[in-house]
């Protein structure tokens, strides 16, 4: 690990409002680092607010509290806009349901990543895709493909605009164990070969143990702490 | 790939909505153009342009029918005035051409008048540009039972030098009973003119008076013409006497003269001006045609709005990953507003399609009722007016489906829809 962190994230805070009025804290993360490079898998059971998690990293949620720095630039002290700017240069988005758009075929939708990034760039689109082993598809649209091909087109659009980091938010949820394998090794390769950190949450136990460095998201969190605590009477 | 992109892929992907709405708005900006260019136009065609004459004498009565008949070759005529006026005006030396007209039978529907040969040899219906007879073709003698016929009725009748008729009675026709014996033979053709004159039959005045059944009562009395016998001056009348005046003062007095202190004749003077008035008395049809082309515009915006407004729950989730991939909020907003804007241009460039075909359709249809041509290519500022504003109003209408794309919710929009 370098000494400036590829991400920092120090005491972020989120609540949401839920329908009776109560407020409920989601994610309470006192710190958290990522290296420039660096994968980590964090683990959380479902609900846990892994995916809110990777929102707030990713500017898509605003934060009640903290600092959330990605390759130097602090994001929670940015403008929507800003952050906007930010995702679209610097962080690259696996989704859990790869959110592909219908309408566009695999390569217009690597290109769409880069519209509002580094600039479309049609040789590079096609070059990702042929990296992830789709350039016979890349005039396919996502209702024409398999979910292992629709995953493996989400990875090379996160991959578009150069990103220092990527997240991926239960990348292999969709997959059966075998594919899950070589999804992720797959997307492990093409950001090691391109330079991004990879910052991966799921709720499966066995992806643990592929990365060197795996986080509980219930370790992390000092309210889901707390609940557990809670729980199971740790708490008076 | 652009924002551009994004719309052309949303109008493919809503292509039924897209289409019907372009339809509509072509449509609506076509109908709105009409309406005021062909309204423009008809209004200069008929009060603008040089009919060639300043003034019109004939019967008492209104100076608008009096125009409509001798210039437009519409409407009846009011009634005769004996010959002795036309002599007495021709001498006037505020005239400088007085041209009689006698009017009362038809060929085919198309009017006959029976005039002087000096309507070819000395009138200009425009600054230097008298009426020209085709190759082959010459001036009716005025003793002979000939004719010069205009461009449109040649065209339409198939009639050519050479070819003979027999006039009807009346201004329309009506039935073979109302055919005179006598028999005409065309002896020139008219170029066109683009104007009244080219529906006209053109016969000597002699003829109108020794048709077979007419009778005369410029003297007061009945009077009989014989087909070789003379007719006397004080039994001759005209319906009406074309004239071109030394100045516009000439026309003032008069008018003052005629109009004011005569009870015999009336003097539509200045031709223009009646027509105006014309139009004037007409105007509430084309105000509420402004009104219904307006409405119309309402409607096709009314119709971007809803059929944008429409497709955006189906496209929630599509905003919510464009701005996952970094689209910031006014992106989305303004793919939005150029979507409606594209559908409004589309729709604009489809309504000259339409201001086309119906300014085609208006054309023939002047064309064949008055002889007037309308300019199909004169520039009206309603050309650009009301694509720019389809344009704008389509941008308006877009505002409201955009500020809902605005306001989409990023991360509760990102969840699967199954």
């Amino acid at each position: 690990m370098t000494d400036v962190p590829l991400l920092d994230v120090t005491n972020l805070q989120k609540s949401f409002v839920s329908p009776d009025g109560d407020r409920t804290m989601i994610v309470d993360v006192p710190s958290f680092q990522l290296a420039d490079g660096e994968q980590v898998a964090v683990r959380g059971a479902s609900g846990s607010g892994k995916t809110t998690f990777l929102n707030l990293i990713a500017g898509i949620l605003q934060a009640d509290t903290g600092k959330i720095v990605v390759a130097g630039q602090e994001m929670t002290a940015l403008s929507e806009s800003g952050r906007d700017r930010a995702r679209a240069r610097t962080i690259g988005y696996v989704f859990q349901n790869f959110n592909l758009l219908q309408g566009y075929t695999a390569l217009e939708n690597v290109m769409l990543g880069m519209l509002f990034g580094v600039g479309v760039d049609a040789k590079h689109a096609r070059n990702l895709l042929e990296r992830v082993g789709l350039s016979h598809r890349v005039n396919y649209r996502p209702s024409q493909l398999s979910i292992g091909q629709q995953q493996r087109v989400a990875v090379a659009r996160a991959l578009a605009n150069h990103p220092k980091l990527v997240l991926a938010d239960e990348p292999t949820g969709n997959l059966d164990l075998r594919h899950a394998g070589e999804a992720l090794a797959l997307i492990r390769e093409v950001c090691r070969e391109n330079g991004a950190a990879l910052l991966l949450v799921s709720h499966d136990p066995g992806i643990l143990a592929m990365f060197d460095r795996s986080e509980d998201l219930g370790d992390l969190n000092r309210a889901a702490a707390a609940h557990a605590l809670a729980a199971t009477g740790g708490v008076q | 790939m652009n924002l551009m992109s994004l719309v052309r892929r949303s109008l493919r992907q809503h292509a039924l909505s897209s289409v019907v709405t372009i339809i509509s708005v072509g449509l609506a900006a076509g109908l709105t153009m009409s309406v005021f260019a062909i309204n423009a136009q008809t209004y200069d065609a008929f009060t603008g342009g040089k009919v060639g004459f300043d003034a019109v004498l004939g019967a008492r009565g209104s100076q608008l029918q009096l125009v409509l008949n001798t210039v437009f070759h519409l409407e009846t005529s009011p009634g005769n005035i004996p010959w002795s006026l036309y002599k007495e005006i021709s001498e006037d030396a505020r005239v400088t051409l007085a041209i009689p007209y006698a009017v009362g039978d038809n060929y085919q529907g198309y009017r006959i008048v029976g005039t002087t040969p000096d309507m070819f040899t000395k009138f200009t219906y425009r600054e230097g540009q008298g009426f020209v007879i085709t190759a082959g073709g010459r001036v009716f003698d005025e003793t002979k039972k000939e004719a010069v016929i205009g461009n449109y009725v040649a065209d339409k009748l198939g009639l050519t030098v050479g070819a003979t008729f027999n006039p009807y009675h009346g201004l329309q026709f009506t039935s073979e009973r109302e055919k005179h014996r006598d028999e005409y033979t065309v002896v020139g053709i008219m170029e066109p003119t683009n104007g009244p004159s080219d529906r006209v039959l053109w016969i000597p005045i002699e003829g109108i008076y020794r048709m077979s059944g007419h009778v005369l009562r410029g003297g007061g009395t009945v009077f009989r013409p014989t087909p070789d016998g003379a007719v006397p001056e004080e039994h001759r009348e005209v319906s009406a006497v074309m004239l071109k005046l030394r100045n516009p003062q000439a026309g003032f007095l008069l008018s003052q003269t005629i109009n004011q202190q005569g009870k015999v004749a009336t003097l539509a003077w200045p031709i223009a001006r009646v027509m105006a008035e014309l139009f004037d008395r007409i105007g509430w049809v084309s105000r509420i045609l402004t009104m219904v082309a307006y409405l119309i515009v309402v409607v096709a915006a009314g119709s971007i709005l809803a059929s944008i407004y429409n497709t955006m729950n189906e496209r929630r989730r599509e905003f919510a990953i464009l701005r996952a991939l970094g689209a910031r909020r006014a992106t989305v907003f303004s793919a939005i507003v150029l979507e409606a804007s594209t559908i409004t241009t589309l729709g604009a460039l489809l309504g000259f399609l339409v201001y086309g075909g119906i300014l085609a359709a208006a054309f023939v249809i002047v064309r064949a009722q008055t002889g007037v041509v309308l300019d199909a290519f004169k520039f009206d500022p309603a050309l650009w007016m009301t694509p720019m504003g389809m344009i704008l109003l389509g941008a308006l209408a877009g505002l409201v489906p955009a500020f809902k794309a605005y306001r989409t919710d990023v991360a509760s929009n990102l969840t699967p829809l199954s």
